[in-house]
């Protein structure tokens, strides 16, 4: 991407972000029964759809790097893997937050909850696997494979409000929002997502610079004397 | 029950994540750039001057 496409892709999640939040303090009215601290779900359920999508095309990533050993693969599903443990660790943060005032509890054993944790330390993991595997090739082999069986907990975290009965959980299982609730959900997505690429976009060359780095390295051992190194 | 408190917090850690996170990316970049720099800088003076 040139710098001048980022620059305006940059100015685009400036612009939805700005008018998320517009739509989410000023715009959105104050939710009856749970009052101004409902204005967290506004991020909180974006926030895990950002996640979601993070870590379908970490799964997505993996299949084709498996597939045909391309690198740029690989880094596209190392980038994706460590902005959906971000955005996983907003939603982790966040819930607490909400339900405290809600629930009376900061957190409870229920199905969405238990899944999301359970989703979130499997993308952890797979981000260790990274940062401590010592063989390169293995390396990726191994966290691709992790990729993919990681992402068997996306569907059911997402759905656990279905597999599980009412008596079971605390989340509700039908959610009717006002349309402009509806509305400012929908703003936040958009803009949450644009940010999320623009991330995902700047983390990929990151990823690069560091591969490059790595064989200037190799490079710079077999050429240089150590003191010049 | 006043739960302004809460949505501050929850806002508060939001932005704390996003922009430790920009944060990091741009250390991280800025070093790498300098690591990158550096390093081509000493391979091209390796070639242009060989251990004899």
């Amino acid at each position: 991407m040139s710098s001048r496409l980022s620059g305006l892709f940059a100015g685009l999640v400036f612009l939805s972000m700005g008018l998320a939040l517009y739509m989410v303090f000023i715009y959105a009215p104050t939710e009856a029964q749970m009052g101004v601290v409902q204005r967290i779900f506004y991020f909180h359920v974006p926030s895990a759809m950002t996640s979601f999508l993070a870590f379908f095309i970490v799964f997505i990533t993996s299949i084709q790097y498996l597939r045909t050993r391309q690198e740029k693969w690989d880094q596209l599903a190392l980038s994706a893997a460590e902005l959906g443990v971000v955005f996983s660790l907003i939603v982790l943060i966040t819930g607490p937050i909400w339900a405290k005032p809600i629930w009376g509890a900061w957190w409870r054993w229920e199905p969405r909850l238990t899944s999301m944790l359970i989703m979130f330390t499997m993308y952890v993991a797979y981000l260790m696997v990274r940062a401590y595997g010592t063989r390169p090739l293995q390396t990726r082999r191994l966290a691709a494979v992790l990729g993919i069986v990681g992402f068997v907990n996306v569907p059911l975290v997402h759905f656990s409000i279905e597999l599980w009965t009412p008596e079971q959980q605390l989340h509700p299982q039908q959610v009717s929002l006002d349309p402009h609730m509806a509305y400012t959900k929908y703003a936040s997505n958009l803009a949450l997502f644009c940010f999320f690429f623009y991330l995902l976009h700047w983390r990929c060359q990151l990823e690069k610079g560091s591969r490059l780095l790595a064989q200037l390295r190799r490079q710079a051992e077999a050429l240089l004397p150590e003191e010049k190194r | 029950m006043d739960t302004l408190p809460y949505l501050f917090a929850g806002y508060t850690a939001i932005w704390i994540i996003f922009f430790g996170y920009i944060w990091w990316l741009q250390s991280r970049q800025k070093q790498l750039q300098q690591e990158i720099a550096l390093l081509q800088q000493k391979l091209a003076a390796s070639e242009a001057d060989p251990p004899a």
